[in-house]
């Protein structure tokens, strides 16, 4: 790993529905880096993500990704949405929903090819979903739907991959064999997940990030007391290389 | 019953029905998946302030129905999308406007309007060979697009929001698929006529999505579907002396209820 910039963000404000959601944030994102975003809900993880995919247009700041813009960079992006809605009843397979992540190789008017074909095949066979591509995405279980959006953020061979809540749906039991293939993607590709499922955050990811309008970043796991109060506002577990022990100070 | 179509207007009836069939099963699944069943309405019926100019300037109405129904498609997706207008307000509002505008250009023109009710209610029958070479061009044009933009369409479709994510022109799609919808809608005036559209447009592909699991497959159906409804809407017409595009209509809706029935 070279270290060269995948993302980085420079005094970054996002305004939406006359709220800031995000201010004054800074954030380098490294080659090979698998950052874990924490924070409350409503603090603007979410919002940070569409930033980087240019989905919201910021206030304030910059925003490069692969030192390019937001929208040229998005080909080299993958990503799962932290809700997919869409009717459970589209007729539409499993096979044919990860495809849809080659979109940015073919472009509008394009076909897909036997080749983006395979890719998506594989795509399912790295999520462990083979046998399912052909059966009807409504038909599946959330976990396995999950699964499906997974492929299909990394059927395109993004260089970087951006989860907002991956393991939602999935089963507890399985949680584990699911970021564990995360870990192993780490390997090819860069990853950005939001979570807030802080200790599988503390067990996989290499460094750790606190998102609370600001955002709290050390450039490595550990956060400090300090950072975790300013973000959440209220104690909460505090983690460091991957052990939790509390921040034992409580509200008066 | 085969001699029935000896008569000249009954071949040109049944070939507008079979193109309008093919343009439904394509077009109409769409307007389903995307919901937007009730733009189709509200196009259509705006597509009357059109034939009343149409009337007005004595000109063919159908003409001025393109026209109208396509400021409409771009002015409801325009305004849902940039003002704080919820499209069904505007909806609502394309609608009546349309109606409204209609009726004063009838009313206008002080001519002997004789076919309007045509225009309404639809007459298979009415159809000349001249309105067949219409529908079957911009059919044509449509089956290109869809082929072009199977994919594209799709994404729209099922997930418009990850579609923005993956770089998709999102609102020009969607502007570009209620345009679709808005000539699918002048080709249909003719057959089931204003009122009647939506029906023709939405109920095969409705019955087609419960029976067959995959869009092409859904597509194929409906167009058989949609042909059965043309074919028996007109024979009963014709012998029954029953409005066409009403008995179309009853014929698609009836199979609708019956197949939602057993489809529980």
């Amino acid at each position: 790993m070279t270290g060269a910039s995948v993302v980085s963000i420079e005094d970054l404000s996002v305004n939406l529905g006359g709220r800031t959601v995000l201010d004054d944030v800074n954030l380098e994102v490294k080659e090979g880096d698998f950052l874990g975003l924490i924070g409350p809900n409503g603090g603007g993880k979410t919002t940070l993500l569409k930033a980087i995919l240019g989905l919201v247009r910021p206030q304030r700041g910059r925003v490069l990704v692969f030192g390019m813009k937001t929208e040229a960079a998005r080909k080299r992006v993958g990503y799962l949405p932290q809700k997919s809605l869409f009717d459970q009843k589209f007729p539409i397979s499993a096979l044919e929903v990860v495809m849809m992540g080659r979109y940015g190789k073919r472009g509008l008017f394009g076909r897909y090819s036997p080749e983006d074909r395979d890719s998506a095949l594989d795509a399912l066979s790295a999520v462990r979903m083979q046998e399912h591509a052909d059966r009807e995405i409504g038909a599946l279980s959330g976990g396995q739907q999950q699964r499906i959006f997974v492929a299909r953020a990394l059927v395109s061979e993004p260089d970087l991959l951006l989860l907002d809540e991956p393991a939602n749906g999935i089963d507890s039991s399985r949680q584990r064999v699911f970021y564990e293939l995360l870990s192993e993607l780490n390997e090819k590709m860069t990853i950005i997940m939001v979570s807030h499922d802080i200790s599988a955050v503390s067990t996989y990811v290499k460094k750790i990030a606190c998102v609370n309008k600001r955002v709290y970043y050390h450039n490595s796991k550990e956060l400090t007391a300090e950072d975790i109060e300013k973000a959440y506002e209220c104690p909460v577990e505090m983690i460091a290389h991957g052990v939790p022990h509390r921040v034992l100070r409580e509200h008066g | 019953m085969i001699e029935i179509f000896q008569y000249e207007f009954m071949q040109s009836a049944l070939a507008a029905g079979i193109v309008a069939s093919v343009l439904c099963g394509v077009i109409g699944i769409y307007v389903i998946l995307n919901r937007i069943v009730f733009i189709g309405g509200g196009i259509a019926h705006t597509a009357f302030g059109g034939i009343g100019l149409g009337y007005l300037l004595g000109m063919d109405p159908l003409i001025f129905a393109v026209l109208f129904s396509v400021a409409a498609a771009l002015g409801i997706g325009e305004i849902s999308d940039r003002s704080k207008v919820s499209e069904d307000t505007a909806i609502g509002v394309f609608w009546a406007a349309g109606m409204s505008l209609g009726i004063v250009f009838v009313s206008l023109s002080r001519g002997y309007a004789p076919d309007l009710f045509d225009y309404l209610f639809g007459n298979i029958l009415a159809v000349s060979w001249n309105d067949v070479k219409l529908i079957s061009v911009l059919t044509l044009a449509m089956l290109v697009l869809v082929a072009l933009l199977y994919k594209d369409l799709m994404i729209l479709s099922f997930d418009p929001r990850y579609g923005e994510a993956l770089g998709l022109p999102v609102r020009n799609l969607r502007l570009l698929l209620l345009c679709m919808v808005a000539l699918s809608v002048v080709v249909l005036i003719k057959i089931v006529g204003i009122i009647l559209v939506i029906a023709l447009l939405t109920i095969p592909g409705a019955i087609a999505r419960q029976h067959a699991r995959s869009l092409k497959r859904i597509m194929a159906l409906s167009i058989l579907l949609g042909a059965s409804f043309v074919l028996v809407g007109l024979v009963l017409s014709y012998q029954l002396n029953i409005p066409s595009g009403a008995t179309i209509i009853l014929a698609a809706s009836g199979t609708f209820f019956v197949s939602t029935l057993l489809a529980r």
